[in-house]
């Protein structure tokens, strides 16, 4: 690997075969390398502060740790946070509801991501280059702001006092008192769903767009001359020319599972909402934040961190069973 | 040809539905800064829907007088500028190491830096290690933990190898060392997967969130979004605070719970609006390069 010659130092040696002996060229390269590292170096250790440091932190899940109380005087508890998890039914509830809220808004997560797939399909069918333009500049705008702000437009558009949508319905008298929507737990794991679809719809065809572009003009050709109308292109060349491209998003979407995000959910919470909306990631911030419970949370952390390399593998071995190669 | 020029059902179909999604995508933003530039007090009672009333920019000039509002400005702006340079650099630089195959343990340092996409040691662990650290409370905190960044030195490795190894290794018999050839070879050469970056970088601190939520109490280091998360909560306070100091001006424009809110939020997002319309080509490509890799 990387006692190979590189090509700039071979290449060296041939044209200037009088002024390098292979000794000062192997001495050379001998310290290139160890110069090619160290410079890499300070960077690496950044990826080892923030990255592999914080692992060290997960002793904290056998401690009974408060904030503020040095680990050292600190009672060691052994596995009482991960057992507290199945031994204490109240606790159990709260899991399996978390559990059941990260599942289903991942699920239904999953289930959207053919919507990219459908807008490009379609979006290619349009034959006005301007209007397609416009559709695409202005649905890949959303991707580009934060929760936050899409938080903002949605209070805005949505508000129980004077939002756009109940002034509107009132205005048409088809409803007499406003709606809460955003202050509602009806329907909370589809709207959250929903603001993700009008969020990222636009930017997720981006790809699809690009992989239909790629497909072969001949292949359109070939199916027009055997009789193939506009629906039979789409769904015997456009369809499974980017297939490809939905199965690798696919398998990474079944990898990222259980990691569906903090901030959407965090924004989108209240306390009405609360008992729908709250995925793993939230409840670790409510429990080990919000309570100081900073052993139990880090319990939790643990053992999302192995359901989620475990979900990768999967997904990989899945992704070499189906398209020969890992997406790892 | 005689089909192809025939409108379809399908045609008025695939119209009236990507002309209604690009409307959901862009009314929110439309229906904000209308809500801005209007009467404030018609815009309080909800009586601004489609277009502006009694036009008025009071509330730019307004927003900017509310105490931290100028220095969470600064904060978001110090933090995009800095932040982005240093990626772009880091990204740059460790891309181009990285695709020296002479490098020691080359192959090992690199999963050492990509395994770091797939896994997190969890909110709680990361804190404390953070306060360790010495990054709470810190302006820095926005910005070292992001210098290094996996995803794009992917991109940039992938695109130096994309690129003719015959003038690194000209260069190299010309006598040029390593940062001689990154600086007047490399990076010339890599400036649109640079540029790709750059963008993505800013937008991701511009809209950075979560850091301020974890790390800082400290107000003076809040930043334009955690702000505005902030007047969702105590918003009408601050309305309240404003109108005893602004006896002056126009009775319909004085800031209300939902100028100020609005008014932010278009603070927020214009730096995007007007940063976005000439980078939209970089994103596609940064994305298709990305896609290569998969």
């Amino acid at each position: 690997m990387s006692n190979q010659p590189g090509r700039g130092n071979d290449m060296g040696a041939k044209l200037n075969g009088q002024a390098y002996t292979t000794a000062a060229m192997k001495q050379f390269q001998f310290k290139e390398k160890y110069k090619l590292f160290l410079m890499a170096l300070p960077f690496l250790v950044l990826v080892f502060l923030f990255s592999y440091l914080p692992l060290y932190g997960w002793i904290y899940a056998f401690f009974d740790y408060r904030p503020a109380i040095p680990l050292s005087k600190t009672e060691f508890v052994g596995f009482q946070w991960f057992t507290t998890l199945v031994s204490n039914k109240y606790q159990m509830e709260e899991v399996l509801r978390v559990l059941r809220n990260t599942f289903a808004i991942s699920s239904l997560g999953l289930l959207t991501s053919v919507l990219p797939v459908i807008f490009a399909i379609f979006l290619m069918e349009i034959k006005s280059t301007r209007f397609k333009k416009t559709v695409q500049t202005l649905t890949t705008l959303p991707n580009f702001i934060s929760w936050v702000l899409v938080y903002s437009f949605a209070f805005m558009l949505f508000s129980v006092d004077n939002g756009f949508l109940n002034n509107l319905l009132i205005n048409m008298g088809l409803i007499e008192r406003p709606l809460n929507i955003l202050a509602s737990d009806n329907h909370t794991w589809l709207s959250m769903t929903l603001w993700g679809v009008w969020k990222g719809l636009g930017w997720g065809a981006i790809l699809y767009i690009a992989a239909i572009t790629g497909i072969d003009p001949e292949m359109y050709e070939a199916a027009r001359v055997d009789g193939a109308g506009r629906f039979r292109l789409m769904w015997h060349v456009t369809v499974p020319g980017v297939m490809p491209t939905f199965f690798v998003l696919l398998i990474l979407g079944i990898a990222g599972f259980i990691n569906n995000g903090f901030e959407q959910y965090f924004v989108f919470s209240n306390a009405i909402n609360m008992n729908n909306i709250e995925v793993l990631d939230l409840y670790v911030y409510n429990v080990g934040v919000v309570n100081n419970n900073f052993g139990f949370a880090t319990a939790v952390s643990i053992l999302k961190s192995i359901v989620s390399l475990i979900l990768l593998f999967a997904a990989n071995s899945l992704s070499k069973l189906v398209r020969g190669e890992g997406v790892i | 040809m005689r089909i192809n020029n025939r409108i379809t059902i399908f045609d008025i179909f695939n119209y009236t539905l990507f002309a209604l999604f690009t409307s959901a995508c862009f009314f929110p933003f439309y229906y904000l800064f209308i809500n801005t530039i209007s009467s404030n007090d018609l815009s309080s009672r909800g009586l601004v829907m489609f277009y502006p009333k009694e036009i008025h920019f009071d509330n730019y000039i307004q927003v900017f007088k509310i105490p931290g509002l100028g220095q969470a400005t600064l904060v978001s702006f110090a933090r995009t500028l800095i932040g982005t340079a240093l990626t772009v650099a880091a990204s740059g630089f460790l891309g181009y190491l990285f695709s020296k195959p002479t490098m020691w343990g080359r192959k090992f340092w690199y999963r050492f830096l990509i395994a770091t996409m797939y896994f997190n040691a969890g909110l709680i662990p990361w804190f404390l290690i953070m306060l360790k650290l010495g990054f709470v409370n810190n302006f820095l905190a926005y910005i070292v933990p992001g210098i290094v960044s996996p995803f794009f030195i992917i991109l940039v490795k992938t695109f130096v190898e994309s690129t003719p190894i015959s003038l690194q290794e000209s260069a190299q018999l010309d006598g040029a060392g390593n940062m001689t050839i990154f600086w007047k070879i490399v990076m010339p050469l890599i400036t649109p997967i640079l540029a790709t970056i750059a963008i993505f970088s800013a937008i991701g601190q511009w809209n950075s969130f979560q850091d301020t939520l974890f790390l800082v109490t400290d107000q003076n280091l809040f930043t334009l979004q955690f702000i505005l998360y902030r007047y969702f909560n105590g918003a009408t306070s601050l309305a309240t605070l404003l109108q005893s100091g602004a006896s002056d001006t126009n009775l319909a424009n004085i800031q209300t719970a939902t100028s100020i809110r609005t008014t932010v939020s278009m603070v927020v997002v214009i730096p995007i609006l007007l940063v976005y319309p000439f980078f939209q080509r970089f994103f596609v490509k940064g994305i298709m390069i990305g896609a290569v890799k998969g």
